[in-house]
C-alpha cells in the first residue's frame, strides 16, 4: 500500500556512543562545564578571553589605579592635563564623590536640619526591617505604623514648620532623599490606586469599567515624562488661578498615577487567576462586594502577584530618575548636575566616576526589592503546596 | 437578587431601593458620573479662565507657523523656514528611527543573552546572569548619560578621530563611514532585491510541499540567501557597478562628506537596546524553560541534531510564550526613547518641548504627544496581535 | 479622570503648598507675605544659589527691590529656579508672581504668551564663544560655517542662530540641549565648535570651562536681547509695581542715592530727591501704587540704586567683570532711562 520514499526514516543504526563519565573533580566539573563539545570549547576560550580582558581593566580602573583623596580636579588630571598624574593615567575619581557624598544624599536640604533626614531614615529602617521579616510578629501594627503614621511624621520632620523645627522648602530638597520620597509616596498610594482600579476595570458597572479601562491603557499608552509633563505644566493651568502645587507634589502625583496604571494591570492578573468559585462561594456566604474583595478574592490574588508588585516596585523606583527632566534633582539628578554644572571637579573621568557610584546605588535597591520578591516567593509557593 | 426573591419574597419593594444590588449599581455609576462630569467642567473652566486671562489663543492653527528653530537630525527635508507641524513629523520620524533601531539589536541581544543563561557552558551561562542582573537593575536613563558623558563625550576630537577600517571614522562628534551614492541603473540591484526576495518566498513555499508530499528537504536557506543577496549583486554587475563611496573627510571644523551618526543619537541607542535587552533575555529564557522538556528529548530522540531541535521544536513554541511580553518591551523601548531629552536627541518630546517654549500652546502639545505615543502602542499592539495569533497553536 | 481629581484634592488637602487667591496679585502677595519670583536655575551674575540656598545676581536683586517696596523687606522674597521651558507657564498659572529669569523682551511674549515686560534690566545681544586652542585662527563669527554649535532649545537665542546663518548663507550643525548646564559641559567637551548665547552669559560661561583663557568670545552681535523682568496680563496694579520699582532704581541712580547715603539724602533741600524718596509733605506717589511713601528708600535700603546691583552682581564687583556699556544711564551715553518719578 505505502509506496512512499520513506527517506526520512533511519534505517541504520546509529554507532554506539561511550557511556558517560561520571565522577567528580574540578577536571571533570571543566570537562563538562566548559569544554563539553568543540563548539563549546571554542566558546568558553571565547568567554574567558572576554573576561580575562575586560575584568582587569574594569578592576584597575575602580581600585588599583584610582585616586581615592584630593581635594578639587587637580587630583584627578593627568600632567598634560595640568594636573600630576602621568600622562595616559584613567582611573575613577572617588575623591568627587566623597567630596560631594552629602550632597548626592541630601541635596541642598540645610547643612544643620539633616539629622532630620537621617532620623526619618533610622524610622524608615527601623519599621521597614521587621516588617520584611517573616518571623518578626505584630505585623499588623506594623503595617499601620509604616502605612499609615510613617507618612506623617516623615512628613512633619522632612517639611517643619511645626514644633520648633524649622521649615524647610522642597526645592532645597534632593538627592537620595528624592528619590526614596518620590518612592516611597508612589509605592504606597499606587498600590490602593492599582487595586482600585483593577477591581473597576472587572466591575459589572459598565460606566467605572469604562473609566478605569481609559485611564490604565491611557497612562500605559505613553510614557511617564509625557505624564510628568502633564503633571509640571498642565495641572497648573486646570487649578483655580492662585492655586499652586509644589513642584515635588506634582512630581508624586505624576508619579504615583502613572505606577498605579501599572499596578492595576498586575493586581487584574491575580484576579483573574482566582476560580470563579471562590467568588461564588463568598456570594453564597452571603458576604457584600467588598466583604467578598477583602476576604476571600484579594488576599488570594494579591499573594499570587506578589513578584508583578515588585517588579512594579522596582520600576517605580527607577522611573524616579525621569524627574530629572522636569528640573527636580534626585540622586540622578544631583550627580549629574555635579558633573555638568561645577567646573570644581570637571576632569574627563568625574562623569564615568558618578554615574558608577549612582548605578551602584540603583543597582543595590533594585537588586535587593528583586532578590526579596523571589525569596518572598517561595515563602508563599510553599505554604501553597503543603 | 435571586436571594432577595425568595427570603423576602411578599414585601421586597420595601427593602429593594436600599439593598437591592441593581439600584445601588445605577446610583453608583450616576455619582461617579456626575463627580466625573463636575470635575472635568471645573478643570475646562479653570483652564479656560486662566488661558483666556493670559490672552492665550487655543487651537492647533499654531502648527502651520514658521518654526524659526533648526533640528540636527532629519530624515526628510526641514530647514527653519518649514512649520511647526512639520518640526513635529521630524521628531516623530526620529522617535520612530531610534525605536526600530533599538528594537532591532535589543531583539538580537536580548535573543543570544536568553539563550546564553540556559547554556550548558558555565562561563557562558554566568556571564549572561551577569549581564542581565547588572542592566536591569540600573534606570534607562543613566545608562543614557553614562554612554553619553561617561564614553562618548571622552572620544577624541575631529583633528585626532580614530581611523577606522573602510574609511570610517570615530570622534567626539560621532561615527562617520562612507556613504554610497548611486547613479542610473540603481534600479537594477532594488529589483534584483525584490525578485530575490519573492523567488525565495516561492522556493521555500514549494520546498514545504515538497517535504509534506515526499519527505524530502531542500535547503531552503542556504537558496534564500544566495538569492537575495545574488541577485542584486548580479543587478550591481549587470548595470555597470553604479555606485561611488563619499568618504568623510577634514573640514574646516567636522569631517564633511559621508554619513554621520552622531553621539546623542548612538547614546540613545546603545543604552536603550542594552537596557531592553537584559529583559528580552529573562522572557526569552522564561520561554524556553516554559516549552516541557519532553519535547526537547523527544526531537532528540527523532534524531535532531541541538540547532535543528532549538529551531524546529523548541522556539516555535517558546515564541507563544515569549510574544506578549516581548510586545511590551518592544513598547517600554518605544516609550523610553522619549528620555532622549535628557541629551539632546530631537526626538518628539525634545522637538515638542521646544515648540512649546516658542509658542505657549501646552494643551495642544501635549495632546500631540497622547495621539501619537497612543497610536504608536496600539501600532505595535495590534501587530504583535496579528503576529500571535499566527504563531499561536493550532489546534485540530 | 475622577480619581485623578480626588487624588490631587486628597493630596493638596494635605496642605504642602496651596494658596488660593484672587487676581489681584498686590493682594496675594501681602497675604502669603512674600513675593514669589521665578529665576534661572543657574547663571552667574544674574541668578545662581549658593551652597546654602542662597540666591544671588542682578535678576535676583531685582526681585529683592519688588519685595522692598511692597514689604519694606527685601528678605520676603522666595525664588524658584526654572528652566527655559517651564518658565511661561509657571507665570501664566500664578505659581509665581514675577519671572526676572533674563528673559528677552520680544512682541510675540507680550502676545501670544500674555507676558507684560516691566523693563529692561540688562540690554544684551546674542554672540559666540569658541575654544581658540581647539580651532585657532577663527576671530569672527562669519567664518563659522560649517561648525556644530551648542545652544540652548526653546530660547530666542535658538531662533536668532538659525536666522544669522540662513542670513549670511553659512551651514551649521544645531546641538541642542534642554538645560544651560548641559550645553555647557557638552561644549566644555568639545562636542561644539562655537556655544552661542547672550553675550553676559557666555562671559558667565566662560568662567565655568576647566581653563578659561582658552576661550575666546567673537566680537560679531547677532541680535538685541534686552532682558527684563515681566507679570501676568491683566493686573495693571502689579504690572504698575514691578515697572516703577524698575525706574526707581534708575532714579535713585541718576541722583546718586546709595545704599549708604539714602537716610541722609532724606533731609536733601533737592525737590527732585523729596519727591523721590517720599519725603515731600502730603505726598501721594506711593499710597497711588498701593505701597506705602516711602517705598523707594525701602528699595535703596535693599539692594541699592541699579547702579549698585550691577557692579555687585557683573560688574566691576563680580568675577565677570562686565562693563556698564548701554547698559549705563542715559545721562552717560548708554540707554537706561528712568521715566520722572514725580
Amino acid at each position: 500500500m505505502q509506496e512512499h520514499d520513506l527517506s526520512w526514516v533511519r534505517t541504520e543504526m546509529a554507532v554506539a556512543q561511550a557511556a558517560p563519565r561520571s565522577g567528580a573533580g574540578p577536571v571533570v566539573w571543566a570537562r563538562t562545564n566548559l569544554f563539553a563539545t568543540p563548539a563549546d570549547t571554542i566558546m568558553s576560550l571565547f568567554a574567558l578571553l572576554l573576561v580575562v580582558w575586560f575584568l582587569p581593566q574594569i578592576l584597575n580602573w575602580l581600585f588599583f589605579s584610582a585616586v581615592w583623596s584630593g581635594t578639587d580636579r587637580l587630583a584627578c588630571l593627568t600632567v598634560d592635563q595640568g594636573g600630576e598624574l602621568p600622562p595616559g593615567w584613567s582611573g575613577a575619581c572617588w575623591p568627587f564623590v566623597l567630596n560631594r557624598f552629602g550632597y548626592f544624599m541630601f541635596g541642598r536640604y540645610p547643612m544643620d536640619e539633616r539629622w532630620r533626614v537621617i532620623l526619618c531614615g533610622v524610622i524608615f529602617v527601623a519599621l521597614l526591617v521587621p516588617l520584611l521579616t517573616p518571623r518578626i510578629p505584630f505585623k499588623r501594627l506594623n503595617a499601620i505604623l509604616f502605612f499609615g503614621v510613617f507618612p506623617f511624621v516623615a512628613f512633619l520632620l522632612l517639611v517643619g514648620g511645626y514644633f520648633g523645627l524649622e521649615y524647610v522648602e522642597t526645592p532645597l530638597w534632593g538627592g537620595l532623599m528624592v528619590t526614596l520620597v518620590l518612592s516611597y509616596v508612589g509605592i504606597v498610594v499606587s498600590l490602593p490606586l492599582g487595586i482600585v482600579l483593577a477591581m473597576g476595570r472587572r466591575s459589572k458597572m459598565p460606566i467605572v469599567k469604562l473609566l478605569s479601562v481609559i485611564f490604565i491603557e491611557t497612562v500605559r499608552g505613553v510614557p511617564l515624562v509625557t505624564v510628568l509633563f502633564m503633571a509640571a505644566f498642565m495641572l497648573p493651568l486646570f487649578v483655580p488661578p492662585g492655586v499652586s502645587f509644589d513642584k515635588l507634589l506634582r512630581a508624586l502625583i505624576g508619579v504615583a498615577l502613572f505606577a498605579s496604571a501599572y499596578m492595576a494591570e498586575v493586581i487584574r492578573g491575580g484576579l483573574q487567576a482566582i476560580p470563579k468559585g471562590q467568588y461564588e462561594g463568598a456570594d453564597s456566604l452571603g458576604l457584600g462586594y467588598w466583604q467578598k474583595m477583602g476576604f476571600i478574592v484579594m488576599p488570594q490574588a494579591l499573594k499570587l502577584v506578589v513578584p508583578g508588585i515588585v517588579n512594579t516596585f522596582i520600576g517605580l523606583f527607577k522611573d524616579t530618575t525621569l524627574v530629572l527632566i522636569i528640573s527636580m534633582f534626585d540622586l540622578l539628578g544631583v550627580v549629574k548636575q555635579s558633573i555638568s554644572g561645577d567646573p570644581t571637579w570637571a576632569t574627563p573621568q568625574t562623569a564615568k566616576t558618578g554615574y558608577i557610584f549612582a548605578a551602584a546605588i540603583f543597582w543595590v535597591f533594585c537588586f535587593g526589592m528583586s532578590r526579596y520578591s523571589q525569596y518572598m516567593e517561595r515563602r508563599l509557593d510553599t505554604g501553597h503546596r503543603k | 437578587m435571586a436571594l432577595n426573591d425568595t427570603i423576602d419574597g411578599d414585601q421586597p419593594a420595601r427593602i429593594s431601593l436600599l439593598y437591592d444590588p441593581k439600584a445601588r449599581s445605577y446610583f453608583f455609576q450616576a455619582v461617579l458620573l456626575l463627580a466625573l462630569i463636575l470635575g472635568v467642567w471645573w478643570i475646562v473652566d479653570n483652564t479656560i479662565e486662566n488661558l483666556t486671562r493670559s490672552n492665550i489663543s487655543t487651537g492647533f492653527g499654531f502648527l502651520n507657523g514658521r518654526a524659526g528653530f533648526d533640528i540636527s537630525d532629519q530624515l526628510i527635508a526641514y530647514s527653519s523656514d518649514s512649520s511647526y507641524g512639520r518640526a513635529l513629523i521630524v521628531g516623530v520620524i526620529n522617535t520612530a528611527v531610534v525605536a526600530l533601531a533599538g528594537i532591532f539589536t535589543a531583539t538580537i541581544i536580548g535573543f543570544i543573552v536568553g539563550v546564553g543563561r540556559l547554556s550548558k557552558n558555565w562561563l557562558i551561562r554566568k556571564i549572561s546572569t551577569v549581564y542581565v542582573e547588572v542592566f536591569r537593575n540600573i534606570p534607562p536613563l543613566l545608562v543614557i548619560l553614562f554612554w553619553y558623558q561617561g564614553v562618548l563625550a571622552l572620544l577624541p576630537g575631529v583633528r585626532d578621530s580614530y581611523s577606522l577600517p573602510f574609511g570610517s571614522f570615530l570622534n567626539v562628534r560621532g561615527f562617520y563611514f562612507p556613504r554610497f551614492i548611486w547613479s542610473d541603473g540603481a534600479w537594477l540591484v532594488v529589483a534584483g532585491f525584490v525578485v530575490g526576495i519573492a523567488l525565495s518566498a516561492f522556493v521555500a513555499r514549494r520546498a514545504h510541499v515538497r517535504q509534506m508530499a515526499t519527505g524530502q528537504q531542500f535547503p531552503v536557506f542556504l537558496t534564500s540567501v544566495g538569492l537575495i543577496l545574488g541577485l542584486p549583486i548580479l543587478g550591481l554587475l549587470l548595470a555597470g557597478i553604479p555606485v561611488s563611496l563619499e568618504f568623510p573627510e577634514k573640514g574646516t571644523f567636522n569631517l564633511t562628506g559621508g554619513v554621520n551618526i552622531k553621539p546623542e543619537f548612538l547614546s540613545l541607542f546603545l543604552a536603550l537596546s542594552f537596557y531592553t535587552a537584559s529583559f528580552i533575555a529573562e522572557i526569552v529564557r522564561a520561554g524556553i524553560m516554559g516549552v516541557s522538556r519532553g519535547q526537547s528529548e523527544a526531537a532528540a530522540a527523532l534524531g535532531l541534531s541541538s540547532g535543528q531541535s532549538l529551531r524546529l521544536v523548541v522556539v516555535p513554541q517558546a515564541l507563544r510564550i515569549i510574544i506578549p511580553p516581548l510586545t511590551s518591551q518592544y513598547l517600554n523601548l518605544t516609550k523610553n526613547s522619549s528620555l532622549a531629552v535628557a541629551i539632546g536627541y530631537p526626538d518628539l518630546y525634545a522637538v515638542g518641548g521646544t515648540i512649546l517654549n516658542q509658542t505657549g500652546q501646552a494643551i495642544e502639545i501635549v495632546v500631540v504627544f497622547m495621539v501619537v505615543y497612543l497610536s504608536i502602542s496600539l501600532l505595535t499592539s495590534l501587530f504583535m496581535n496579528w503576529f500571535n495569533t499566527r504563531m499561536a497553536l493550532k489546534e485540530r | 479622570m475622577k480619581k485623578i481629581i480626588t487624588g490631587m484634592l486628597a493630596v493638596a488637602a494635605l496642605g504642602v503648598t496651596s494658596s488660593v487667591a484672587s487676581a489681584d496679585t498686590l493682594d496675594d502677595v501681602k497675604a502669603k507675605g512674600f513675593v514669589q519670583c521665578g529665576v534661572n536655575t543657574g547663571l552667574a551674575g544674574f541668578s545662581a544659589p549658593d551652597d546654602k540656598g542662597e540666591w544671588t545676581g542682578l535678576d535676583v536683586d531685582f526681585c529683592r527691590a519688588v519685595a522692598a517696596a511692597v514689604f519694606g523687606d527685601g528678605t520676603k522674597v522666595k525664588f524658584t529656579g526654572l528652566s527655559a521651558k517651564d518658565r511661561f507657564t509657571a507665570l501664566q498659572s500664578g505659581e509665581i508672581d514675577i519671572l526676572s529669569r533674563n528673559t528677552t523682551w520680544t512682541i510675540s511674549r507680550d502676545t501670544a504668551l500674555g507676558l507684560n515686560f516691566g523693563g529692561v534690566t540688562y540690554y544684551d545681544g546674542q554672540g559666540f564663544m569658541i575654544n581658540s586652542k581647539k580651532i585657532p585662527g577663527v576671530n569672527s563669527a562669519l567664518q563659522l560655517s560649517g561648525a556644530a554649535v551648542c545652544v540652548q532649545a526653546g530660547t530666542t537665542t535658538e531662533l536668532n542662530l538659525a536666522d544669522y546663518f540662513k542670513a549670511n548663507k553659512m551651514e551649521y550643525n544645531p546641538v541642542v540641549f534642554e538645560k544651560f548646564e548641559e550645553a555647557n559641559a557638552a561644549y566644555d567637551a568639545g562636542r561644539c565648535d562655537a556655544y552661542t548665547t547672550d553675550q553676559s552669559g557666555l562671559y558667565a560661561v566662560r568662567l565655568q570651562m576647566a581653563s578659561p583663557d582658552d576661550h575666546v568670545v567673537l566680537p560679531e552681535i547677532i541680535s538685541k536681547e534686552p532682558l527684563g523682568p515681566s507679570v501676568r496680563q491683566g493686573d495693571d496694579k502689579w504690572f504698575d509695581i514691578v515697572k516703577w520699582t524698575y525706574y526707581a532704581l534708575l532714579n535713585t541712580e541718576e541722583a546718586g542715592i546709595t545704599q549708604a547715603n539714602v537716610d541722609e539724602m532724606k533731609n536733601s533741600e533737592n525737590p527732585d530727591i523729596r519727591r523721590l524718596l517720599g519725603v515731600e509733605a502730603e505726598t501721594k506717589i506711593g499710597t497711588d501704587l498701593g505701597l506705602s511713601n516711602d517705598w523707594v528708600v525701602n528699595i535703596v535700603k535693599a539692594t541699592g540704586n541699579y547702579g549698585e546691583i550691577f557692579e555687585r552682581n557683573v560688574g566691576s564687583g563680580s568675577p565677570l567683570k562686565i562693563s556698564r556699556g548701554i547698559n549705563a544711564l542715559w545721562t552717560k551715553g548708554g540707554l537706561q532711562y528712568g521715566m520722572p518719578i514725580r
